[in-house]
């Protein structure tokens, strides 16, 4: 039986995993063109499910024409963010970031707060709710579709890196982003690029968890951190490595939530963090740099 | 005073510095000398405990001091600039003099907070001395001025007046001329052989070969992270592989 | 020297006269908060803006002071003033010993890790409900009290609290100008040089976060015994938020600053009682606004203007 229950519970584990890893991309996507860590990204995740709701709810669209519509604003308020709060700071040091983007943080889930309330809201699952059983375990439709979404969405990633030219420059520009302007890359463009594509993780991500988690206007701190200790495990990759964190992360989550206690399964996030922080800073996979003086 | 013997470093797979060794007597003024990537930093970093080497030994008076950090340094007369002014751009000019004189005072975190009697006097002698430090690099009317608001060539004689202020044995200057103009290489010249005469050595890294040539008794000279040669500056002048390591590179 | 000690006085003569100025009455209890906040503040400030060392799990310090306290006393019945210095001391020790691992980060990688922190302690305080009484929060912590008179006016807390205040500001003031106060400066411009010159910086850096956890906690035991009731939702990450944007507010590396900002995001709220589930709002508008337009923070560009202002003023005389 005990044997059934942890497979159980590694399965739902491994859906909160892919979605711990899609937002982890989504920091590590920023932190590499600009070595940044947003610590907004839980924002657009959180935007994410209740704009889908407020297409849903306000002007009546159908399930699959409101969640590109809610992907499509999302986008947009990440580029205003890098627009208006990013790109102007005169002094652009990691204090300074790290206290504009929680600034912009938590001015966007008051904004939330006022728009929609304080209340939590479900959004319906994609396909029903009719569980699905797999070897004495079983999973709801839409652990797969959030599967599958994932699995597309890192796949386009890897794609739009690999075999683009912007996605090209981009990755230029994370190895060094002096020499890729002196190469004739636009590299504010491509720090642009970097928010656009990560928000628009960020609120795919809110999108398909929200069937399963409810979400409300301040769902985003915790995703978001949790998305953070991802990459962290993954060493700010923004490809397999992070991903490995969040399933990692997820799994874990969902055993300890399941065989130790509930009520800390939130801190297992932090304490992981702050072990790999303390003992592999560079990340589980990734080896140690030093510092240039 | 300073015996280097065997440091190899390697970044990753990077060999930045390939089995260097040589010695430095007291009260001498030794250049470090090299086309750019030599690996001349690289040196200075590991002998001032910033970076640890890969492999090789740093003697200082007969200790080894083989991946000691900075600030255990310090204490034993090792300082250093560095090649990219590193000041306390926030703080006044007689401030970072100030704090150049960290080891040779004393107040604790406590003491300091509830202004024990005996603090004022220390902190009388702190200003006092870098008072004097900053009459010694000649900038001593810039003492209130807030040091990242400083002009260039001053910005470097203050980093080494806060060296200084440490009361150290050794002083290493990672290209302590550069960005200055020619009025301003003189004065440096002369504040570096007074700095010799009051019994510190001192090794600099520099390219302005007319001022090495001027002012050191030996030239180390790094190709490609390993040692190419070593003498007095006739000798090295004379040395053809010195001569086609930098007509090759430049 | 003699200006610093000529400023504070005027400033601790303000803070007395301040209770007759409002006549008792309810803003009296918020001054105490702002006391209280000032001390959390200050408290940053010399993690924040004198070592250049940023946290975001500041609330997790002040609410382990605030609940020691109040465990100790009311649950275990002991003397408040004998565990108020016990209570500071032991999250002192604390934040000593992670003191040296977390500050080995640095930038987004501290904030990150000190946010997990303060977490994992706010996480702490609602799930040991056994000692904490979880989320519903402990109540019946008892209040201070000298001999027979106790302070449980909001006129007696005000001076209890604020001479508290007014001792950190003065331990504070004396610490910036001080051989240990230019190091720490020195380490927040560059470490590197610092080192080199022989500052111990990890140590010191260590140090410093464990003097501004003791402070936090100081301010927390006080709460603890004027509120005589506390919860967990008191001592979150918004709350650490609300500290640092008083610290951004005032000005960092200002000791003064940081009273500014404390008096200006507590009383803030009770003017703008309509506003009061948009302070998160107001919070976040205000810390974007300060980075991008006054990063000295109000110490220091209120005088700038009023600076520009009277020499616009004294040029049109002029003409
Ligand atoms: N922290 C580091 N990580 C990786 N490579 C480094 C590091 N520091 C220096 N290097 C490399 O070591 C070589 C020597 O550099 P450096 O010592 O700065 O040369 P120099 O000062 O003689 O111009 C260069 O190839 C440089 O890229
Ligand atoms: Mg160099």
């Amino acid at each position: 039986m005990q044997l059934d229950q942890i497979l159980q519970f590694a399965l739902s584990g491994l859906s909160t995993g892919a979605i711990y890893a899609l937002i982890g991309i989504g920091f590590s996507i920023i932190y590499n063109s600009t070595g940044i860590i947003n610590f907004a990204q839980g924002e657009f995740v959180m935007l994410g499910g209740m704009l889908t709701l407020f297409f849903i709810g306000l002007l009546q669209l159908p399930l699959w024409a409101a969640i590109p519509c809610a992907v499509l604003v999302c986008t947009l308020a990440g580029m205003l963010f890098e627009r208006l709060a990013i790109r102007p700071l005169r002094k652009p040091t990691p204090i300074n970031l790290v206290i504009i983007t929680i600034g912009g943080s938590i001015f966007i889930r008051g904004l939330s707060m006022l728009l929609w309330g304080k209340d939590t809201h479900s959004l319906p699952s994609f396909s029903g709710d009719e569980p699905i059983t797999i070897a004495n375990a079983t999973i709801l439709p839409q652990h797969l579709w959030i599967l599958g979404i994932t699995l597309v969405i890192i796949g386009a990633n890897k794609f739009f890196f690999y075999h683009t030219i912007s996605g090209k420059a981009m990755r230029a520009c994370s190895y060094n982003s002096r020499a890729a302007g002196l190469v004739g890359i636009d590299v504010r463009r491509m720090v642009l690029f970097s928010f656009v594509i990560s928000s628009a993780m960020g609120a795919m991500a809110g999108i398909i968890v929200a069937p399963l988690t409810m979400t409300s206007y301040d769902v985003g701190i915790m995703l978001g951190l949790k998305g953070f200790c991802a990459a962290i495990i993954g060493g700010m990759s923004s490809g397999i490595a992070t991903v490995i964190g969040g399933l990692i992360l997820g799994i874990l989550e969902s055993l300890g939530a399941g065989l130790i206690s509930s009520g800390y399964k939130d801190a297992i996030a932090f304490i992981i963090l702050l072990l790999i922080l303390f003992i592999r800073p560079q990340g589980l996979f990734g080896k140690a740099e030093s510092e240039r003086v | 005073m300073l015996e280097v013997s065997g440091i190899t470093q390697i970044f990753g797979g990077v060999t930045a510095l390939k089995d260097v060794s040589f010695s430095i007597a007291k009260e001498s003024i030794t250049g470090v000398i090299g086309p750019n990537g030599a690996g001349k930093t690289t040196l200075f970093n590991i002998i001032s405990g910033i970076y640890t080497q890969t492999s090789g030994t740093v003697v200082l008076e007969g200790r080894n001091i083989s991946g000691l950090p900075p600030e255990r340094l310090a204490p034993l007369g090792m300082v250093r600039t560095f090649q990219n002014i590193e000041l306390f751009s926030s703080m006044t000019v007689l401030e970072n003099v100030m704090v150049g004189m960290h080891t040779k005072s004393s107040s604790g975190l406590l003491a300091c907070s509830l202004k024990m009697p005996w603090t004022f006097k220390e902190e009388a002698r702190i200003r006092d001395n870098a008072m004097r430090w900053l009459e010694f690099a000649e900038i001593s009317d810039l003492a209130g001025t807030v040091a990242g608001n400083l002009p260039f060539g001053k910005g470097r004689m203050l980093e080494i007046a806060r060296a200084l202020a440490a009361d150290p044995k050794i002083i290493l200057m990672d290209e302590p001329a550069a960005g200055l103009n020619s009025q301003e290489t003189l004065g440096l010249a002369d504040v570096i052989k007074k700095i010799r005469d009051m019994g510190i050595t001192v090794v600099l890294v520099e390219h302005d070969m007319e001022l090495v040539m001027d002012i050191c008794d030996r030239i180390v000279v790094l190709n490609l992270g390993s040692k190419l040669a070593e003498g007095t500056p006739r000798e090295i002048q004379e040395n053809g592989d010195v001569v086609a390591a930098y007509l090759g590179d430049e | 020297m003699k200006k610093e000690l000529f400023k504070f006085l005027i400033f601790t003569v303000l803070i007395l006269v301040a209770p007759l100025a409002f006549k008792g009455g309810y803003l009296m209890n918020v001054l105490v908060f702002v006391g209280i906040n000032t001390m959390l503040a200050i408290a940053l400030n010399l993690l924040l803006g004198y070592c250049g060392q940023i946290s975001l799990g500041h609330a997790g310090f002040f609410g382990l002071g605030a609940y020691l306290s109040g465990i100790l006393t009311a649950t275990h019945g002991l003397n408040p003033w004998l565990v108020m210095p016990l209570a500071a001391g032991l999250v002192g020790l604390l934040a000593y010993l992670i003191g040296f691992p977390i500050l080995k980060l640095k930038g987004h990688y501290l904030a990150m890790a000190t946010l997990g922190m303060g977490i994992i302690i706010y996480i702490v305080f609602n799930e040991s409900v056994d000692y904490t009484g979880g989320p519903s929060g402990l109540s019946g912590i008892p209040a201070l009290s000298i001999g027979s008179t106790s302070f449980d006016s909001d006129v007696k807390s005000y001076y209890l609290v604020w001479a508290f205040t007014l001792g950190v500001c003065l331990f504070s003031l004396n610490l910036a100008n001080s051989r240990v106060g230019r190091a720490l400066r020195a380490i927040h411009d560059s470490e590197i040089a610092a080192r080199v010159v022989g500052v111990n910086a990890r140590e010191l850096k260590v140090r410093i976060f464990a003097l501004s956890a003791v402070i936090s906690a100081l301010a927390g035991c006080l709460y603890a015994h004027t509120m005589t009731f506390i919860s967990p939702a008191s001592f979150g990450f918004n709350f650490s938020v609300e500290l640092l944007t008083m610290v951004v507010i005032g000005g960092l590396g200002s000791i003064y600053g940081s009273f500014l900002g404390a008096a200006l995001l507590t009383l803030l709220p009770e003017f703008l009682r309509a506003a009061h589930d948009y302070d998160i709002i107001i919070y976040g508008g205000l810390l974007m606004v300060m980075v991008m337009f006054m990063p000295g923070g109000l110490v220091r560009s209120v005088p700038d203007a009023v600076r520009k202002l009277v020499r616009l003023k004294g040029g049109a005389g002029n003409a």
